[in-house]
């Protein structure tokens, strides 16, 4: 059932604090398609649909390839729309991602993150949205249901702010944060309204006094061109996110940036993770620290646009950086995250050592212990110069 | 109705200029449906001869809003234009102020029978106000004549060539038609660009009714026919006078044969000018003629049977 509170401290799961958001937002438009775990994020937005408190219309689709394809339509149609999904559901909607992205609308999803089959698993990992990576989409990764919440208002600005008109996804974790009850604090529709603002598209299918043609078909005299621009959008996502952050934290008192660092200015070592394990890898930083031991974290928050600059210069230094993906790249060479970290230090003088580390997939327990381990590893590393493994699987 | 005086008077709405084939039946089906809405009209192409035809960038042959996504989702992104339609009309949101406005989705066979089917029948089932029309040729066109489940029988394809052991497509064409009204809409239609006014009439009536409408429409492809140009509109009549593509309606559930040809053409009359068929005509092949004689026979007598019935 979907919740009734309207302000304050609540405890909600991440399904339910993202629908709420979106009712908070809501969007003219929603199609969508139910998928575990993001299930309950399209139920909960039913019934604020059912019982009159958004004006949503609501397209209750017969596939995900069908929710993203009627986002489209209605996002050309000039209305701010919204959708939810998860693994294969997200997989499905692949094709029309990069549409959606290249067509420049806004649209804002909700991506619970889980694993893709085969084998089939309905458990938390990344293959789904790192699959999607490519896609054009803004990507903001979250760690609890807080930031979730949070982040989906922002996603809103971020993706229809004028000097970057792309569609934006916001991911967290499956079950761990999608259904685990946090208490969270919710902010007033008044508040949401004015962060958010009235959506104003530059075009729309329904000014049949001015009508426009959209998703002409291009040759090679002018393909590029279009692609050139939607990459520089995605430039300007940088310091549009930044600034959307800024407003965020000036409202709501709650700061956020392109990554978070953890203990990490003075670190000697440090993990690179998204989303909840961050949680799990503090506690193991401070367990270190304790100790003595110069460790920290930092934690991706926008994956798409990726802050390679920034990023290197917080670990420009440090002696040895573990990256943990939760996903497979499947290319013999690490996950996608450790990737294109390694990739932004290179042009480093002081380059930390790197590896990279594959966790948790299929939802495996990513525990305290396991970070420890990886701490152990980077000190071996940082002592000795040497690097034995690469890329390796752990939490087998 | 308008008169075809009156319909020369109306603005295309639909330009000339556009890089569809002499001889396409596309365009005229085009024009008289957008002419039919007799007003603000929105649409949608599938990924197809019409979607390339008529929009290489920077030019575009439409006057109305329009919009090409993907191939096999015309249903599902016209859903989409029509629930924003709805969500800004009822917030009193709508660019220009409050208007009436006519949703179409158009795709070829390929995009509505195949591919594009699943998101069709979806649409259909949610019950959106839109008309979906198909231009139904026969096969794959824009992608070099591959078959379809639209392809007549023995039809001669890029895929289901006519060869030494086998003779073309081997099966039967699937009935679009009666899938669609399976879903129960307001109105679905078979029409043919020779019969300019039915045509038009059953555009008129399909966006003039509240709610989900369909309309499968013969569309000569000299390309893919392997057929002259100028044939194009005489080869539409004869698919109708021969009975293979037979025009009626299904309004609220009751079927109405909307034309029967007095005096029921052979369908070699049909196939004849089209050189798909061309090995039909070899003396070893007389038997699939007969063949495919008497299933059209068939499907004409099961129409019959269902005439005035409620389905």
């Amino acid at each position: 059932m979907a919740i009734t509170a309207t302000r304050g401290q609540t405890g909600l799961t991440g399904n339910s604090a993202v629908a709420y958001a979106m009712k908070q937002i809501n969007p003219d438009v929603c199609a969508a398609y139910p998928i575990t775990p993001s299930t309950q994020v399209v139920e909960d937005f039913s019934s604020y649909v059912a019982d009159g408190v958004v004006t949503t219309e609501l397209v209750t689709v017969e596939s995900e390839h069908s929710a993203m394809s009627a986002c489209i339509g209605a996002a050309a149609a000039g209305a701010r729309v919204m959708t939810a999904t998860s693994s294969q559901g997200l997989a499905l909607m692949w094709e029309m991602l990069y549409i959606a992205s290249g067509m420049r609308l806004p649209i804002v999803m909700a991506n619970v993150n889980r694993a893709l089959s085969a084998p089939i698993n309905i458990h938390c990992d990344h293959s789904d949205s790192m699959g999607a990576r490519d896609s054009g989409w803004v990507q903001i990764y979250s760690e609890t249901v807080q930031e979730a919440y949070d982040n989906m208002f922002m996603a809103v600005r971020i993706a229809e702010h004028k000097s970057v008109l792309l569609p934006a996804m916001v991911c967290f974790d499956g079950f761990i944060t999608s259904h685990a009850i946090e208490n969270i604090s919710l902010l007033d529709d008044q508040e949401v309204r004015q962060f958010i603002g009235e959506y104003r598209p530059a075009v729309s299918l329904l000014d049949t006094d001015h009508p426009v043609t959209m998703g002409a078909m291009t040759l090679p005299d002018t393909y590029i061109e279009f692609k050139h621009q939607q990459s520089e959008a995605m430039k300007r996502a940088s310091a549009a996110s930044v600034e959307v952050m800024k407003d965020f934290g000036k409202r709501f008192g709650r700061e956020y940036g392109l990554f978070e660092t953890y203990r990490l200015e003075d670190a000697d070592t440090a993990i690179v993770i998204l989303n909840s394990a961050a949680g799990t890898t503090k506690v193991a930083i401070d367990e270190l620290r304790k100790q003595g031991r110069k460790v920290g974290l930092l934690r991706p928050r926008f994956f798409r646009p990726f802050p390679w600059k920034e990023m290197a210069e917080a670990l420009k230094g440090k002696k040895a950086v573990a990256v943990l993906d939760r996903a497979d790249s499947m290319n013999a060479f690490g996950g996608p995250v450790f990737n294109e970290v390694r990739s932004a230090l290179y042009d480093l003088d002081n380059r930390p050592k790197m590896i990279n580390r594959i966790y948790g997939l299929g939802g495996r327990d990513y525990k305290v212990k396991d970070a420890l381990a990886v701490f152990e590893e980077l000190a071996k590393v940082s002592e000795t110069g040497g690097i034995e493994t690469l890329v390796k699987y752990i939490t087998l | 109705m308008a008169t075809l005086k009156e319909l020369s008077k109306q603005q295309e709405l639909f330009s000339g200029g556009h890089r569809l084939c002499a001889g396409c039946g596309i365009p005229p089906i085009v024009r008289l449906v957008l002419r039919a809405a007799g007003g603000p009209v929105v649409a949608t192409t599938a990924t197809g001869c019409l979607e390339v035809g008529t929009t290489i960038y920077p030019y575009t042959a439409w006057r109305i809003p329009w919009i090409h996504s993907a191939f096999e989702n015309a249903a599902a992104t016209i859903s989409g234009a029509e629930a924003a339609y709805k969500s800004l009309k009822r917030q009193g949101k709508l660019p220009g102020g409050d208007k009436e406005i006519k949703f179409v989705a158009f795709g070829g066979d390929g995009g509505t029978y195949d591919i594009g089917l699943q998101a069709l029948s979806g649409a259909l089932e949610r019950g959106h106000n839109f008309l979906y029309l198909c231009y139904d040729n026969g096969a794959y066109m824009n992608t070099g004549i591959q078959r379809s489940s639209a392809t007549p029988l023995f039809s001669n394809t890029t895929t289901s060539p006519s060869g030494d052991v086998i003779q073309g497509k081997q099966q039967w064409r699937k009935d679009l038609t009666r899938i669609v009204v399976a879903h129960n809409i307001p109105y679905a239609a078979q029409a043919s660009p020779h019969n300019w006014s039915d045509l038009s009439k059953k555009a008129e009536k399909a966006l003039s009714i509240k709610g989900a409408t369909f309309m499968n429409v013969m569309s000569p492809c000299p390309l893919g026919w392997y057929s002259k140009p100028e044939d194009s509109i005489k080869l539409a009549k004869l698919s109708v006078d021969t009975c293979y593509w037979p025009l009626y309606e299904v309004e609220n559930g009751v079927l109405k044969i909307s034309y029967k040809p007095k005096e029921k053409k052979p369908l070699v009359d049909w196939l004849k000018p089209q050189g798909r068929f061309k090995h039909l005509f070899k003396p070893e092949n007389a038997g699939l003629l007969d063949e495919f004689q008497k299933r059209v026979d068939d499907e004409w007598e099961r129409l019959l049977a269902l005439e005035g019935k409620r389905l």
